[in-house]
């Protein structure tokens, strides 16, 4: 099946869910004059695929009790998964919402939503199950890596991320030639995806044949 | 299991090479490895390998916390909590170990740091240390040490430019490092706009710039154990990757291959070892219990033990072990656990808007260092603080997902967020301080009480925080890398703030040592100068675990010094006469 056909299928996330994340994302990193932001880059669909990985269920943490809060400097201490924290953490905000606004997060106009996020981030807002700001720094850690993953877990679609701030990606083998050089090297980027899928080209040593772009930033 | 003549636990930087030595002394050596197989050619492949998300984030190398962890607090009076999730440091679970997934900077200590206790004390008086500090001696002098350093470079491979050969000063190397024997085996890495910048300024306020040394290949390079590394192309996805081109010297590019070869190595993953077992007496190792991948634990005879793990595990063997006294920080005495140290760091940020930079070419530890603020360069007298840093300017390969420092005031995300990455991903310079961490009384290692791994064993209790002397070096040097971030004229800077708690969060270094100290006093340390128990003289604990304290550089290279050390030892003294050798 091509990859644009699983774009928008989601293997954890529920509808509501993914109204909540494309709303909330698109005000994390907007789409603008500078370019896609993280709902048109896919990063709900990286959420998702994240969710169904092992990370989705903490498979590689450690998960025995007595479960204790302690302080900030000992780290993730909550007995709920990602996948707990993104199902449990939505119904609950989606509930306050309604409450203070009468309409689910999604509903809220643009600056109503950043007033939401602002206060999820400084864990202003009481939720009965979970810190918000636990919820909020994993939002955000989460729509940063898929804005700038490789486009293989389903975001950061067409390298927004990459061009964005001038990254190539898969690096060419012609690198070292420029490593003292102060001439910028600009080139369109290539990914694993683009590689994998023959929209790029790798040599033998799998680096990516990068094309160059002009010195402007245009082609 | 049939008897060998030397159990290595561990196939990391010392494992390879203690197994190594010892196999060509004619020993039949076998390796235990807790993590599983590793074949580079198929596990590591471009473009594969170039993949943050899943070697930066996600990784399978590391290790996996769900079986085994630590737990931490910052002090005595807290309860300690498990580490439930990767943060600060990342040790490795497989065969390469840690190593395998390290960055490659590849710096020897300075001949200071290994007398610093002697040294200081000396030089300014008694009371200079701290009164709670307990860092030490290491029982070895530079001199005894130096032909280590030398040839742990020439399997690896290590890059870099001499600044003194035999006590001669040379342009172009650093001038405070320690008296060589010989050039670095590879030349230095070429110098990149950003570390131009660095070296313009630095050498405007009276410093000397030198391109750091580095275990990414600068050539082809054949090296001492006939194995060829490939040069290395500047790609970046060095720390916490394994290079596809085996361009970066690790344990599976420099060493295993020629190990493998030998008929009497033998290698077994996915045995985790859980003890190491003693005759009646507890003065005799008889070799080791280990489980392995399916749940079978199994006894394995041997005449040598050779403890080769992680810090941490070196030191959780012998507590569980029953070897050496467990360290009471209450009284201070005991010694296993005691001496926990980890080491300090620091950045400058420098935003230009008038100049960009290829940030993502690099990788292979390419810097532009200085020395001129480490070990007994700095007259202390009136600074109140024992160690030091150096500093530089690294070209890693700065990838996009952890790689984007911002100017301070920053918001976290949106509009102008987003703004604010795309125009500085390719516009700053990171002035990085990377500094010394002393030892005291009151942090240390030792077994949980409550917590415990996927065997039913007790986890490692971590207890650290930062002390005063620390948080007053980095506070002296930040002021000195301001002064070098201004003199390169950025259009802004900022420099991070001094943590005043250590937390277990946000990534600093793999870089935690101590807990089975050498040294050349049974009451102080867990391993004489030989890295050889003083309990049980058959027993070889080396590694990061015996270093009393952390000097400024990254410690990998001592590391594997002090395994090409106490495979010596074992080679030309302890074969001919079995028995303690101090």
């Amino acid at each position: 099946m091509a990859e644009s056909e699983l774009l928008n299928a989601y293997g954890y996330l529920t509808q509501p869910e993914v109204r909540f994340l494309d709303a909330a994302v698109e005000r994390l990193i907007p789409t603008d004059d500078l370019g896609p932001g993280a709902k048109d880059a896919g990063v709900t669909c990286f959420i998702d695929r994240q969710l169904c990985s092992s990370w989705g269920s903490h498979g590689r943490m450690y998960r025995s009790g007595p479960w204790l809060e302690g302080t900030p400097e000992q780290g993730f201490q909550s007995r709920l998964t990602p996948q707990e924290i993104y199902r449990i953490g939505i119904q609950e905000i989606n509930a306050d919402c309604r409450g203070k606004y009468e309409r689910p997060f999604d509903q809220l106009q643009p600056e109503r939503r950043d007033e939401v996020l602002k206060a999820l981030e400084k864990g202003e807002v009481e939720l009965p199950s979970l810190s918000s700001k636990l919820f909020f720094d994993l939002l955000w850690r989460n729509t940063e890596e898929g804005f700038f993953a490789d486009p293989l877990y389903g975001g950061n679609r067409g390298k927004a991320g990459w061009k964005l701030v001038g990254f190539p990606g898969v690096p060419s083998g012609a690198y070292k030639e420029h490593l003292g050089n102060p001439e910028l090297y600009r080139a369109e980027p290539v990914s694993i995806l683009d590689i994998r899928m023959k929209q790029a080209q790798a040599d033998a040593q799998g680096f990516a044949k990068h094309i160059m772009l002009k010195q402007d930033g245009g082609k | 299991m049939k008897p060998v003549d030397a159990v290595v636990v561990g196939s990391g930087v010392v494992g390879s090479i203690m197994a190594m030595e010892l196999a060509n002394a004619g020993l039949k050596v076998l390796c235990l490895e807790r993590g599983r197989m590793i074949d580079p050619q198929t596990d590591f492949v471009a473009p594969d390998t170039h993949d943050e998300l899943k070697y930066d984030r996600h990784s399978d190398i590391f290790q996996n916390l769900s079986r085994e962890t630590i737990t931490f607090r910052n002090n005595m009076g807290q309860t300690a909590l498990p580490m439930r999730e990767l943060g600060s440091f990342k040790p490795g679970e497989m065969v390469g170990g840690t190593a395998a997934h390290w960055g490659g900077n590849a710096r020897r200590f300075l001949p200071h740091d290994f007398e610093i206790r002697s040294k200081v004390t000396e030089r300014y008086g008694k009371g200079f240390f701290p009164e709670d500090c307990t860092a030490q001696d290491w029982g070895v002098t530079w001199d005894e040490i130096e032909p280590y350093y030398d040839m742990f470079e020439c399997i690896y491979g290590v890059h870099g430019k001499a600044g003194n050969l035999n006590g001669e000063i040379q342009p172009g190397g650093n001038p405070h490092e320690g008296p060589r024997s010989r050039e670095y085996p590879n030349p230095p890495t070429h110098r990149t706009p950003q570390g131009e910048v660095f070296a313009n300024a630095v050498s405007e306020l009276g410093y000397v710039p030198f391109q750091g040394p580095g275990a990414g290949m600068t050539q082809d390079y054949q090296n001492l154990y006939k194995v060829m590394l490939l040069e290395c192309n500047r790609g970046g996805f060095c720390s916490s990757h394994v290079c596809s081109q085996g361009a970066k010297a690790n344990p599976l590019s420099a060493v295993l291959p020629a190990l493998y070869k030998k008929e009497n190595f033998e290698l077994r993953p996915l045995c985790n070892v859980i003890k190491v077992n003693t005759d009646s007496t507890g003065k005799q190792a008889t070799g080791v219990t280990y489980i392995d991948a399916r749940g079978r634990e199994v006894e394995q005879p041997a005449s040598i033990v050779v403890l080769a793990t992680y810090c941490f595990n070196n030191t959780r063997l012998l507590l569980l072990s029953g070897i050496g006294r467990p360290y009471d920080p209450q009284t201070g005495r005991g010694v296993v656990g005691r001496n926990y140290s980890y080491q300090t760091g620091g950045r400058v940020h420098a935003f230009f808007d008038d100049r960009e930079f290829n940030p993502f070419i690099g990788g292979g530890m390419v810097n532009t260092s200085i020395d001129d603020f480490n070990g007994d360069v700095i007259d202390r007298s009136k600074l109140g603080f024992v160690g030091g840093a150096y500093v530089n300017v690294p070209n890693s390969g700065a990838s996009p997902i952890k790689s984007k420092p911002l100017p301070h005031g920053t918001p976290r995300w949106g509009a102008e967020w987003k703004k604010a990455v795309a125009q500085n991903y390719r516009r700053v310079i990171s002035v990085s301080l990377h500094g010394s961490c002393m030892s005291y009384r009151d942090r240390y290692l030792d077994l949980d009480p409550t917590y415990k791994d996927a065997n039913g064993l007790p986890l490692l209790r971590m207890t650290f925080d930062w002390h005063e002397n620390e948080r007053k070096m980095l506070a002296w040097t930040y002021e000195k890398c301001v002064e070098i971030a201004k003199a390169m004229k950025p259009a802004r800077y900022h420099a991070h703030a001094i943590p005043t708690k250590y937390s277990i969060v946000p990534y600093q270094s793999t870089h935690n040592v101590g807990g089975a100290v050498m040294g050349s006093d049974p009451s102080t340390s867990v391993v004489n100068k030989y890295l050889q128990s003083w309990d049980v003289p058959n027993l070889f604990v080396v590694g990061g675990s015996a270093f009393p304290q952390n000097a400024a550089q990254g410690p990998t290279e001592t590391i594997g010094m002090l395994a090409c050390w106490a495979a010596d030892g074992i080679k030309e003294n302890y074969l001919r006469k079995p028995g303690p050798m101090a």
